[in-house]
């Protein structure tokens, strides 16, 4: 039997949605797994919905198909919730971790109520951190360590690792800060779990 | 050999770097691609010897350039897709009848209007009578592979044509998946430099593309049939030099799967094949006898292969990725002409992902599953449609 891990990702223009299943895509290779990471673009312009994906297997992924039934969901900016129904399709036991300023138990009840008590639903305030270390809204590098520490399918180390040489052509310094993101969002989402 | 995760774009650039272009040309505007700009990038790193990298006005201006330099002797690469296609095409016509080897990658996009940025394949279907030798590729893997390939068969002297390397834009161009890159040792011993027999000099001034009036134009165009025909030979011994030199085997012409004993035949071009077989593999083991015919080269158009290959099938099923407006899709068309009194199986063709709609598994499966059950009549159809009312005003 062939693992197939189905990771879908929403958010808008400009925050790196497309980025972050790209990394996911570098690091997932790194721990053995194959990769397969592609957009799909809206209009193209910052603040438009934008959604990726990313697909994990042990195996030589073939399917492009969009992913209609993910494992996984990951939510990069909370006022996409909503206009956009980011949990159509999640499958049983899946999981949606999303960049939301309050609690998990508050965004089920607002966005949430109808979903099967099998998914799990868990909330990290994602901006509120990118403002405090990079100082911008780009939410990106602290949803994969969100995504990490929650999943556990990709080590913090090889996470690590794979950001800084992701942002290292960008400067050491943007490098550094992005990996300390990605440490305190994975650690902060591993003890909700 | 390195194995490395890279996006699409990426796995082209690195291998046209490794084809020591001399001049490299491309409009640096939409539609273009990040093929260029990377090429552009390891250009300003110093990274690529004894070439010129130009920016141009347009794609027309890029073809052009192209051109010239081809003619000169120059090994030459570009980009482009869609709307630039169109725009550059007047003169891709020119680089065919010069026999002009130049090389470029397709990253297929639909076509204006309505504008979509999407993938489908009506930009190079448009070009399909230029030429022009089309090769659509399934995986980011065998777009690295082809380009090496790509030169070693538009150089031939028994070819001399343009090549374009077909590959699904945003499907591939955009996708992050594992590529194994190919070692610069690797393509030089593959690919030798590029020495045409008759090139433009200042010491013996020639003229490429002259005034052919009409006791000898005919005579220009049988010479372009017959290349394109003695192409399937060339590449056919290319393909097969590259699976024992890399032990990469893509196929031939057309590379199939489970046809043996196969009663329905599904015909498939690009990026979706990969999905296909899947879906042909379910089938199977469903105990329907199916099987998957990959076409690899649209031009030249493996007449042979796809007579031999289907000579006891009952259906055929072809997932279009353009329409020939006014008849049908163009894969079906022609796999019709090359089939005629040679087969007499039922033929279903499904214009599927027109624009970069998604074209998810259950489409897949349903279209076969009505051609075989014979819940759709034979002949064109478009899949994957909302209901809609046209309204005639």
């Amino acid at each position: 039997m062939t693992i197939l891990i189905e990771v879908r990702f929403h958010g808008r223009g400009g925050q790196g949605v497309v980025t972050a299943a790209d990394i996911l895509a570098v690091a997932g290779f790194k721990e053995g797994y194959w990769t397969l990471s592609f957009p799909m673009f809206g209009a193209e312009k910052r603040g438009t919905p934008v959604v990726s994906y990313l697909r994990l297997s042990d195996r030589p992924i073939v399917e492009r198909d969009e992913i209609y039934n993910p494992n996984y969901v990951v939510v990069l900016d909370p006022t996409v919730i909503g206009p956009v129904r980011v949990e159509a399709g999640i499958k049983q036991n899946g999981m949606i971790i999303a960049n939301y300023p309050k609690p998990a138990e508050e965004l089920r009840k607002e966005h949430f109520s109808s979903l099967n008590g099998s998914i799990k639903v868990l909330t990290l305030n994602a901006t509120k951190m990118a403002m405090e270390i990079l100082g911008r809204p780009i939410t990106n590098t602290a949803m994969v360590g969100a995504f990490a520490g929650a999943t556990k399918l990709i080590k913090l180390s090889t996470l690590k690792e794979t950001v800084f040489e992701w942002f290292e052509k960008k400067g050491e310094e943007l490098a550094n800060k992005n990996v300390e993101l990605v440490e305190k969002a994975y650690k902060e989402m591993e003890g909700k779990v | 050999m390195v194995r490395k995760v890279v996006r699409g774009f990426y796995a082209v650039a690195y291998a046209v770097k490794l084809c020591r272009p001399s001049v490299i040309c491309a409009y640096p505007i939409t539609p273009q691609t990040e093929i260029v700009e990377n090429l552009a990038a390891m250009y300003a790193n110093g990274e690529l010897e004894n070439c010129q990298y130009i920016t141009a006005e347009s794609e027309f201006g890029a073809a052009s350039i192209l051109v010239g330099a081809s003619a000169t002797g120059a090994r030459t690469f570009t980009a482009t897709c869609s709307q630039g296609l169109i725009l550059m095409s007047e003169v891709l016509w020119n680089a065919a009848g010069m026999r002009l080897p130049i090389v470029m990658v397709i990253a297929n996009r639909s076509l204006s209007a309505p504008l979509s940025i999407w993938n489908d394949h009506q930009d190079s279907m448009a070009m399909r009578d230029a030429c022009i030798i089309q090769v659509y590729v399934e995986n980011n893997q065998e777009a690295h592979d082809m380009i090496p390939q790509a030169y070693k068969i538009a150089e031939n002297r028994d070819v001399m044509l343009p090549f374009m390397v077909c590959m699904d834009g945003y499907k591939l161009t955009h996708a992050y998946e594992p590529v194994d890159l190919l070692e610069q040792e690797t393509v030089d011993s593959f690919l030798p430099p590029y020495d045409p027999p008759i090139k433009l000099t200042t010491k013996d001034p020639l003229t490429f593309g002259c005034y052919a009036p009409p006791h000898c134009y005919m005579e220009f165009r049988v010479v372009m049939q017959r290349a394109m025909m003695r192409a399937k030979k060339v590449m056919e011994e290319v393909f097969k030099e590259w699976a024992e030199l890399t032990g990469r085997n893509w196929g031939g012409l057309i590379s199939t799967d489970y046809m043996d004993d196969a009663e329905t035949a599904v015909v498939a071009m690009g990026s979706v094949v990969g999905l296909v077989r899947e879906v042909v593999e379910e089938m199977r083991k469903d105990g329907k006898k199916v099987g998957l015919v990959k076409i690899r080269s649209f031009r030249p158009f493996p007449t042979e292969e796809l007579r031999k290959v289907m000579k006891d099938v009952e259906n055929i099923v072809v997932f279009e990725r353009a329409v020939s407006f006014g008849h049908e899709g163009p894969v079906a068309i022609d796999l019709k002409s090359a089939l005629f009194g040679h087969c007499n199986a039922k033929v279903y063709s499904f214009a599927v992902g027109l624009g970069g709609r998604d074209i998810p598994r259950d489409l897949i499966r349903k279209c076969i599953n009505n051609a075989i059950e014979g819940k759709v009549d034979e002949g064109f159809h478009f899949e994957g449609v909302k209901e809609f009312e046209e309204v005639i005003i």
